[in-house]
């Protein structure tokens, strides 16, 4: 079943349909049902996914078809072509289809490298996406971090394996156990927004974790204890246990209860201080102690707490400096 | 459109068949009466059973279905993925044959162009999604299989929380073999759950012989229960069967 043979870098694969040619350049990532190469195009690079079964071939197309639509034209990759191959030394009948060639870092290595404070940004990004999607009937399925790249600058998540996407009400199509509701014992593999809403709670576990970990006896004490000791993950405590009974609707109320949260910490934060300073104590003793204990994290998240001050001092200023000088142009020129 | 009908016997096994008559020959007769036989063979980490594994695919390639050789951590996810790549190959299957009526004897799907393969596509998807599902599980109990008894239970409630979530019926059975008695017992009746597995599981006792032949003559047999019961009730609904 298994018997994707791998195709030699510099083969050159032509369409029989339609007659395109695709140059492969080097592979991307191997799955369980085909191969996705990066490939040169006469339009440049794109990828490329081969697979002995053509018909899985056309139910992909068919999803990333509905992708290209208006709004959710950014989530996953743009569809190009659908062919079956021709290439010399080919042992058995291929298809392939050609797509945008997704450039970023995974989800996972993206956070590693700039820090935790992006998790909640991204997550926010990812539930518009996805509000998107379910408005045009659609489910993401197999949501994980390595089917997540964040591409840009500006940050941009993105999807690039849309082999789990399954019609609203249908059974999901494809899905990997860590972040799938059915293997928590959360409910069932319908989908429905609440589905991917799970999924995404379950790939913010994991970025704060940075791994993941086995189901034990009790699965359903087991994520909430993890969501109470990762300082992050508590924070949004509420808003990820609410996700993962499936309490949220849609992913718009679900963004909106994230961001609601957001800014209640960030308000607490604020109040926290001023009673500090009230006390006339020096601000934030114990904070420090914390800043050497996870340390970067917590450093991280500090520094834009006092830029934020500092901004809005900074926004008064142009505003009434831009302000003064449209007066003085509306004085000198028009009257 | 009525609902059809898909009728499957998955064989759980992790050795020879060392009882009775020839298990291919019980499948080549399911696949004659319209049952895909599937067929999963457990490995063991460091030994590797030839002639066991070599009996897996010839069954499953004589029954029609489909084999897959893993270890037992991957169990539930095989399970699910057997299950349902047998069930759109038979859909396929009978989507191919409609088509083949319109078009003419020796129009395949892959003979499509790639833009029609995705409508025909969207039919075996539409389909998979309603069909009626009946799966008979065939579990091996030798000795050898002790150990791996409480995955393969997580793996079959696993099954059937995924198999629930389409919007067609499904039906599940298992059955043992060797049985207390007999070659073969059968320990669940249909039902449309597999959550009274958990409490049969723990009553199971393994036994020494592997009489794989017989087990599938009894999964047949139960099939064949069923459908002259229900002939009786809805005999309409036969021409329906998928299959042939």
């Amino acid at each position: 079943m298994n018997s994707a043979s791998n195709i030699p870098l510099g083969t050159v694969i032509q369409g029989k349909w339609h007659h395109h040619h695709y140059r492969i350049v080097k592979e991307l990532g191997k799955g369980a049902n085909g191969i996705v190469y990066l490939a040169e195009s006469p339009n440049g690079q794109v990828a490329l996914k081969v697979s002995d079964d053509s018909m899985l071939i056309a139910s992909e197309v068919n999803v990333l078809k509905s992708f290209s639509k208006a709004p959710v034209k950014t989530m996953g990759p743009s569809f190009y072509d659908m062919d079956d191959a021709i290439y010399p030394g080919m042992l058995q009948k291929r298809s392939f289809y050609v797509m945008e060639y997704v450039r970023g870092p995974l989800l996972l290595e993206f956070v590693k490298q700039k820090g935790d404070e992006w998790i909640v940004v991204l997550m926010v990004q990812l539930l518009s996406n996805l509000a998107h999607l379910h408005q045009e009937g659609w489910i993401f399925g197999d949501l994980k971090p390595d089917n997540l790249i964040v591409s840009g600058p500006p940050a941009a998540i993105r999807c690039i394996d849309v082999g789990g996407t399954t019609k609203a009400g249908r059974a999901i199509k494809e899905y990997t156990e860590f972040f799938d509701r059915g293997y928590w014992g959360f409910g069932t593999r319908k989908a429905e927004p609440s589905y991917d809403l799970f999924a995404l709670s379950m790939v913010m576990v994991n970025c704060a974790y940075k791994k993941e970990f086995k189901k034990e006896a009790e699965p359903e004490k087991q994520l909430y204890r993890a969501i109470e000791g990762h300082p992050l993950l508590k924070r949004y405590e509420r808003v990820l246990k609410a996700a993962l009974q499936g309490k949220y609707q849609s992913a718009a109320a679900m963004k909106s209860a994230m961001l609601k949260e957001g800014q209640l910490i960030a308000s607490r934060k604020a109040s926290q201080k001023k009673q500090q300073q009230k006390n006339g104590q020096k601000p934030a003793v114990q904070q420090n102690q914390q800043v050497t204990s996870r340390s970067r994290v917590a450093a991280a998240k500090r520094t834009p707490v006092r830029k934020k001050s500092g901004g809005l001092f900074e926004t008064v200023l142009i505003v009434c400096s831009v302000l003064a000088l449209y007066c003085a142009y509306v004085v000198l020129f028009l009257l | 459109m009525r609902k059809g009908h898909v009728n499957q016997i998955l064989l759980i096994t992790d050795g020879c068949s060392n009882h009775g008559e020839d298990p291919l020959a019980i499948a080549s007769l399911a696949k004659e009466q319209g049952i895909t036989v599937n067929v999963i063979g457990i490995m063991e980490e460091n030994r590797h059973d030839h002639e066991a594994m070599k009996e897996v695919e010839g069954i499953a390639l004589a029954g029609g279905g489909i084999h897959q050789v893993v270890y037992v951590q991957q169990l539930s996810q095989t399970v699910q993925m057997v299950t349902k790549k047998a069930m759109t190959q038979t859909l396929q299957g009978v989507v191919n044959k409609e088509l083949q009526q319109i078009l003419g004897k020796d129009t395949e799907i892959e003979e499509l162009p790639p833009d029609k393969r995705g409508e025909v596509m969207e039919v075996v998807d539409e389909l998979g999604e309603t069909v009626h599902l009946q799966v008979l599980v065939l579990v091996d109990t030798s000795a050898s299989m002790k150990p791996k008894l409480p995955t393969v239970k997580e793996a079959l409630i696993d099954l059937s929380i995924s198999l629930n979530s389409r919007i067609g019926e499904n039906q599940f059975g298992m059955c043992i073999f060797p049985g207390k008695n007999s070659d073969a017992e059968i320990v669940l009746n249909w039902t449309p759950r597999f959550d009274s597995l958990s409490s049969i599981f723990p009553k199971l006792t393994t036994g020494g012989i592997t009489p794989t032949g017989p087990a599938l003559r009894e999964a047949l047999q139960h099939f064949k229960s069923v459908r002259s019961r229900k002939g009786l009730l809805e005999a309409k609904e036969e021409h329906d069967e998928f299959g042939f």
